[in-house]
Formats: structure tokens, sequence, C-alpha cells
């Protein structure tokens, strides 16, 4: 158990939210190119409208 | 190129941080114990590297980038979302002459217990030190490493990161506080970002236009979105 929060700590931090948007815009991309979309645009704008709502929430 | 300049900041950086507190540990509990400390850790490290490595490159290459990919994208956003928030004045820089002056306070007043010929306060505090700061390129190392499919060279990048720091803090015997830390932090959560979309994409089955000449394009995009964040964050400062 330990061990997993230590994991958990290390690769997602203090905003897990981000991580999950990060994880959800991936799984969008996945979903569309398997659906013949080829969504290169997708992940770029969602990270940063993650990035920045994450940094509001920091300020 | 670009993985060994990925490593060598990541590595440079982190080394940086344990440098700081080996070289307190060093100058309060003695040079025996601090280095034991280090080359335990070292082994360590190398051992992390050597048993999941392997086990990284069986993947099929998609299906590592997306594993890959999508690690380097959450941990990447948490090392530039800090960097944002330093840059930005939202957040305190990492003061290394404080971190070196607290680590000699501690290491003052802690009893002296020896064990195998070691002072065990001087030889784990280092060996945590650089364990911890090393757990991180360990991660950079394997993920650009065996995405690139070269795992030695990204070791190489950090190794050699670790030799110049050592080398220089060995030479100066003081915290290195003039290291722009942050600016490095910056360009690390600015690669790792950038890699972490770039391979993701790639992996869920995406095709980049332009091939791998896309990583450019998705490295400028990641600079400018985190040049114009740290201006929109910026605190106002009155006269």
């Amino acid at each position: 158990m330990r061990l997993a929060r230590s994991v958990w700590d290390f690769v997602v931090g203090d905003d897990w939210i981000v991580a999950l948007a990060a994880v959800a815009a991936i799984a969008a991309t996945y979903v569309l190119a398997h659906d013949s979309v080829n969504a290169w645009w997708l992940l770029p704008p969602a990270v940063l409208a993650t990035l920045y709502l994450s940094v509001r929430r920091g300020a | 190129m670009l993985l060994v300049l990925s490593a060598f900041l990541a590595s440079a950086v982190e080394m940086v941080e344990a440098l700081t507190i080996v070289l307190a540990m060093g100058l309060e509990r003695g040079w025996q114990s601090a280095l034991a400390g280090v080359a335990a850790a070292v082994v360590a490290l190398a051992a992390v590297v050597a048993a999941l490595g392997p086990a990284l490159t069986v993947l099929p290459l998609r299906d590592l980038r997306l594993f890959v990919g999508t690690l380097l994208l959450v941990f990447g956003l948490q090392w530039l979302r800090k960097a944002i928030l330093r840059a930005a004045g939202l957040k305190s820089l990492h003061d290394e002459d404080a971190v070196f002056a607290r680590e000699l306070t501690e290491a003052r007043t802690a009893a002296r217990v020896e064990r195998g010929g070691l002072d065990w306060y001087g030889f784990t505090v280092s060996f945590k030190g650089v364990l911890l700061e090393g757990l991180e390129v360990a991660f950079i190392v394997l993920t650009f490493g065996s995405t690139q499919g070269s795992i030695p060279l990204a070791a190489a990048g950090a190794a050699a990161a670790i030799v110049v720091v050592g080398a220089v803090g060995l030479a100066v015997r003081a915290p290195l506080a003039r290291v722009p830390e942050n600016a490095i932090k910056f360009s690390v959560g600015v690669l790792l970002t950038s890699f972490g979309i770039f391979w993701s994409a790639e992996g869920a089955g995406v095709h980049w236009p332009g091939g791998d000449v896309a990583l450019l394009g998705v490295l400028a995009f990641v600079v400018a979105s985190s040049a114009l964040l740290v201006a929109v964050s910026r605190r106002p400062v009155y006269a």
C-alpha cells in the first residue's frame, strides 16, 4: 500500500486532476484514431487547457 | 540529440539537489560515510535501470509509446506546472543555500551511531538523498531510452551530468546555488511534456503530419504555451 502511494506521489504528484485530464485526452485520441479520425490536433490544446486550469488552481 | 540533452538536463538538476545533501553530510559527518551512501544509492539505481530496462523493451513499439508517452505526459506536466508557478512568482524558488544550511544544522544535532565503521546518519541521509533524486533520473532514462531504442545512450547523458555536477561540487565544496535550477526544470518539463504528447498520440494510433519532424512543432507549441501561461499568471509587482 505504501509502495503504491509512493509510486502515485512520484508520477502523479499533488494535482491528480492534471493526470486524469491527460489520460482522458489520450483515451479520446485513441478512440478517434480507431474510428479512422487522425486526431493529432486533439492532445496539444487539451494539454494546454489542462495546464492552464492547474496553474490557476495552484495560484 | 534531444534524448541525451533531456537525460543530461534532468540528471544535472536532480544531482545539484543531491549534491547539496551529500556536501552537508560530508562536511559535518565525514566523507567516508557520505560517499558510501552515494555509492550504495548509485548501485541501487543501476539495479533499478538494469531490472526494468529489459522488461520495457519487450513491449511492442506502439504499446510502449502509448504506455511511456502517457507516463511522461503525466510526469512532465507535474514538472512544468511547478516550473510555471515558480517562474510566475506564485511558488517559492528552490534555494540550495537554505537547504544546505538546514541539512548542516540537522547533521550537527543528530546523534552519532556507528554501524559497520560508518556514521549511520551521514550514510543514510546521503543514500536517501541520492536515491530519491536519482529515481526521477532513472525514470527518465528508462522511458526516453526504451522508446528511442537506446537506454545506454540516455544513461550516458545522465552519467555525464553526474560527472560534471560531482566534479564541480567537489571543486567548490559548496552548494551550486548559482545553477539556474528553475530554468533547467522548466526546460526538462517542456521536453517531458512534448515527448509525452508526441509518443502517447503515436501510441494511440495517430499519424503526425510530417512524421518525426512534428515533434519540433509540438516542442514549439509547448514552449510558447508555457511562456504564455507564465506571462498571464505572473503576480503583479507594485512599486
